[in-house]
């Protein structure tokens, strides 16, 4: 007993020893931290997503105490959080590209079907092992909702089999772009007012039977293009959106309709102008 | 001249010298491969690595030997060893980045990332305890701690070029990433393996 309770005291005070120690030299030589920092992690939005290409919101604030960094980096925060930073920094503000996240996939319920009876376990990436996922298409959306779990702004959604986004929502941080096994989820800037829903390279005849709203590479689209902006690569419409001009015309003649024209403005739009 | 005599100089080179190659913590005993596979990818990051951990090597070295010597053997505590010295280890490697950071932030900007790492790092561990387990007088374990921290940096140093040049070649799909590394890490601890008998030949 005697043995036991030394033993305990001995470590306690040991412990004790190295704690005031710690805290004694963390207070004598705390390394004072800008005071603009705070402020500045406060313009930014917490989401961590990394789209400024820093570690985090902290690794961006710290940057921008560095000076040289661009206060236009982060998606999210949009315009917003630009506008503060610069105030901040001092610096001239320059406007950001909002982005919004795209989905490269049509092939919903009425679209295609399974090719076999997936009883796994329910994620995306898990199905995706099993013979490149449930559907006949392997390039689809598997349905399984692993972006709408990443989304921190309930931006996506699964309905009638595949994943959609509501623009209305989408800040661009580009996070559910990391987590789909099949890269269908891709940022672009929210200006952007056509896009291609179908990410399949297969050849036409092979991608109809799989799915009746993929891309059957027939080209007309690239022909019916006023600018020619749209080429067919390797089976896939592709829009070029520096030449494209948004004026939707390939949406009314694709004969699969995967390209789908709209207004995609994303949530800071929408807050801006609200 | 006779205290001269007793400094067995010739013990201390035997010491070293077996702690940085045949006794070679990483490729030999397989103590600190964590770090060993994360930070070896750049030179400059395995360089700092080494150098932070042969610093934290001596630093708990000199402080675990009076404690065992002077607390745990004197109380019969030995049974105590594994916790007090994580206990001592991690508060002197937290205590060591607060000192650095505050008077050589250029040293701590460029270690800081690995320091944390080396808290928990079993070679640092490994070297106290094993120290004691040989029974090396306070001398002899810190020239044993600093034989392997620079065994540690060897090894980072070699394995930190193994892999920029695997980087450069065509690794097959199932292999890329890990299991070419690990497969890679075995080739340097098996020709490490040639070292086994050095020291006995050398200083018979």
């Amino acid at each position: 007993m005697e043995a036991i309770v030394f033993a305990v005291v001995a470590v306690t005070v040991i412990g004790i020893i190295c704690a005031v120690l710690l805290a004694f030299a963390s207070n004598v030589m705390a390394v004072k931290e800008d005071e603009r920092f705070p402020a500045i992690r406060e313009c930014l939005p917490g989401a961590n997503c990394g789209a400024c290409g820093y570690a985090g919101c902290d690794g961006y604030a710290r940057a921008l105490l560095t000076g040289d960094v661009k206060t236009n980096l982060c998606v999210p925060g949009a315009d917003g959080a630009a506008q503060k930073l610069s105030a901040l920094m001092g610096v001239a503000c320059e406007d950001v590209q909002e982005q919004v996240a795209f989905m490269q996939c049509s092939g919903d319920c009425n679209a295609t079907s399974s090719k076999m009876d997936y009883h796994g376990i329910e994620s995306c990436t898990a199905a995706k092992l099993l013979f490149g996922g449930a559907g006949k298409c392997s390039f689809g959306c598997l349905g399984f909702g692993d972006c709408v779990k990443t989304c921190p702004y309930g931006a996506l959604s699964i309905q009638n089999g595949i994943a959609h986004v509501n623009t209305r929502l989408c800040v661009g941080c580009g996070l559910c772009t990391t987590v789909c096994p099949n890269h269908l989820l891709v940022t672009l800037p929210d200006v952007v007012k056509v896009h291609v829903g179908c990410s399949n390279t297969e050849k036409g005849a092979v991608t109809r039977k799989a799915c009746t709203s993929g891309c059957i590479a027939c080209r007309k689209c690239e022909k019916e293009c006023p600018v020619g902006a749209i080429k067919v690569e390797n089976n896939l419409a592709r829009i070029d959106y520096d030449i494209c001009t948004g004026c939707g015309h390939c949406a009314e003649v694709c004969v699969a309709g995967c390209i789908s024209a709209g207004d995609f403005s994303g949530a800071s739009h929408v807050v801006k102008a609200g | 001249m006779d205290n001269l005599m007793h400094f067995d100089f010739r013990g201390l080179v035997v010491i070293m010298m077996s702690a940085i190659l045949v006794n070679n913590y990483v490729l030999q005993k397989f103590l600190g491969i964590c770090s060993f596979l994360g930070v070896s990818k750049k030179l400059d990051q395995a360089t700092g690595m080494s150098f932070a951990v042969i610093f934290v090597m001596l630093l708990a070295t000199a402080v675990t030997w009076p404690i065992q010597y002077y607390l745990l053997n004197p109380n019969g505590l030995e049974y105590m060893q594994t916790v007090v010295f994580i206990l001592v280890i991690a508060a002197l490697v937290q205590l060591l980045e607060i000192i650095m950071k505050k008077y050589v932030p250029a040293l701590h900007a460029a270690l800081g990332v690995y320091l944390p790492l080396i808290t928990t790092n079993c070679a640092v561990l490994g070297v106290a305890i094993l120290n004691i387990n040989n029974q090396y007088d306070f001398l002899a374990s810190m020239v044993n701690s600093f034989g392997s921290g620079l065994g540690y940096f060897l090894a980072m140093v070699l394995f930190s070029g193994v892999r920029s040049r695997m980087e450069g070649g065509e690794t097959p799909k199932s292999f890329e990433g890990l299991p070419i590394t690990l497969i890679a890490a075995s080739i340097v601890s098996i020709s490490f393996f040639g070292f086994a008998g050095v020291i006995n030949n050398l200083f018979a």
